[in-house]
């Protein structure tokens, strides 16, 4: 009993030390996207609020948690109000089966760094990321906006193209580690970090991860300036904030996530494992604001175009060739 | 009563109160949600009988791919009214007469089994171990089914090719 109850106080204390630590992360990942985004169009970006900037978020999320939250009249209530958690709440679940970390010895306990260690966490990943979808097309449809139908029904057609390509980038990553396992599939690089192995495979993996958060320059969902805001544009306050929370926590997970498949995940010299999935998963990031910065938006054809065309068959060229060079 | 039994339970009823909700729904939008959720149970009851595989097949499958696909679909008709009066008799007659002989065959099946009165107990089963029973066993049954879906597809491919390009104006 008293082992079982130490168990839960452990778990609690890790589930809240990684969800504050995201959140946190979120936050500031917004901070440097404006910032950094200015810079790439010359630019200051925030610099009012304290020292460049820095307690900007704090001063958003007071002014998104004060302001007031509007439901339209016309619109389907009930899931209207829960959408926004949707989104917000798979980008979060995503992260229980990261490991950052092999394992801490604290008072003669074993305690692995990861929140859990399914023997599917690959597919636990994917299940989350394919219900996502259903804050944004449910959204979008609630508002009774033409609008923001419209930016549902894109981001339905482009998260279901491209969740394809991403589960298909996958699998020569689980032939080579033999588990779905993300615990295992960081053991698995223990000497080389699979990029060197997959280059084909994480490129594809990256270009449907940013597809998949629905970013320049795959943004139609939002569209700014032909749908307003697309699928959240009815939303005001907390609720846009969820989505916006969402977007941003969806962008580490992805950071973690090709991290963890592509980058070694926590394996690195000198600095302690957590820091080093923390500096990959900001690298990711950055890479992505970066390409916000550069790339115009496709238009709806390209975008299913690369989706069904180069990426899915080359997703599964490589997964023979991968196949082929185990059997030899 | 195990804690196992209480979970089966709550999760059975979940998924029993909300497809019947589902087939009863006139808005098509809530009844999708309804079935996701039912699917989502599904999801849940398979995890508990010791299979994580197929519970998260379940969910990135059906929840996640084919409901999508659905709602899709639904957001893009044209929204009819339709009248608010209960199921006419010539629609639910047939429902209700397979229904009653599936619940007879269920029935039947769990109470002719003896395996059905052991205990439930914790138990996971690995991906590579299912994988293995599944195509050891029964490889002919999974190909036929690919074979039938690769038929499915190559129709989807026929009704979808560009008229236009054969008979040029």
């Amino acid at each position: 009993m008293l082992t079982w109850i130490a168990g839960f106080i452990l778990l609690i204390v890790k589930l809240g030390i990684v969800l504050g630590c995201m959140l946190f992360l979120a936050a500031y990942l917004v901070w440097a996207e404006r910032k950094l985004l200015a810079r790439l169009q010359v630019r200051y970006g925030p610099n009012r609020a304290g020292k460049f900037g820095l307690l900007q978020p704090i001063a958003d999320s007071i002014k998104m948690i004060t302001k007031e939250d509007i439901v339209p009249e016309a619109a389907d209530r009930i899931i209207f109000l829960v959408a926004p958690a949707v989104v917000a709440t798979t980008a979060l679940l995503m992260f229980a089966v990261v490991p950052f970390g092999s394992s801490l010895k604290i008072w003669g306990r074993e305690i692995p760094l990861v929140i859990s260690d399914l023997n599917v966490g690959l597919l636990y990943v994917f299940a989350l990321s394919s219900l996502g979808v259903y804050g944004v097309a449910l959204g979008g449809w609630a508002s009774n906006s033409k609008f923001a139908l419209l930016g549902g029904i894109r981001g339905a057609a482009q998260m279901i193209s491209y969740e394809l390509s991403l589960g298909l980038s996958l699998i020569p990553i689980v032939m080579l580690a033999q588990s779905f396992s993300l615990v295992d599939i960081v053991q698995a690089q223990a000497n080389y970090p699979f990029i060197f192995v997959q280059p084909i495979s994480f490129a594809i993996f990256f270009i449907s991860a940013v597809a998949e958060s629905k970013r320049i320059p795959f943004d139609l969902p939002e569209a700014e300036n032909e749908l307003g805001a697309g699928f959240h544009m009815e939303y005001s306050g907390m609720r846009f904030g969820l989505f916006f929370i969402g977007e941003y926590v969806h962008i580490q997970v992805l950071g973690a996530l090709a991290a963890v498949f592509f980058l070694g995940g926590w394996r690195g010299p000198w600095l302690p494992p957590p820091v080093w999935l923390l500096l990959k998963i900001i690298l990711v990031a950055l890479v992505m604001i970066w390409i916000r910065g550069t790339l115009p938006r496709l238009r709806y054809d390209q975008l299913m175009e690369l989706g069904w065309k180069v990426l899915v068959p080359a997703a599964l060229i490589n997964i023979v060739i991968t196949g082929a060079f185990i059997l030899i | 009563m195990t804690l196992f039994s209480v979970a089966f339970y709550i999760l059975a009823s979940v998924i029993i109160i909300s497809t019947g909700i589902a087939i009863t729904r006139r808005n098509l939008v809530h009844a999708a949600v309804y079935l996701i959720i039912s699917f989502f149970g599904s999801a849940m009851l398979f995890y508990l009988l010791g299979a994580p595989l197929l519970a998260a097949l379940e969910v990135i499958i059906y929840a996640g791919a084919i409901m999508v696909l659905f709602l899709f679909i639904i957001m893009m008709l044209d929204e009819e009214k339709l009248e608010e009066k209960f199921f006419p008799i010539h629609q639910w007659t047939p429902a209700a007469v397979m229904s009653g002989l599936f619940v007879a065959v269920a029935a039947l099946i769990i109470s002719g089994d003896s395996d059905s009165q052991v205990q439930l107990q914790a138990f996971t089963a690995e991906p590579a171990s299912f994988g293995r029973y599944l195509f050891q066993k029964h490889w002919l049954a999974i190909e036929i089914v690919s074979l039938l879906l690769l038929i499915a597809l190559i129709g989807v491919l026929y009704l979808g090719r560009d008229v236009r390009k054969n008979n040029p104006k």
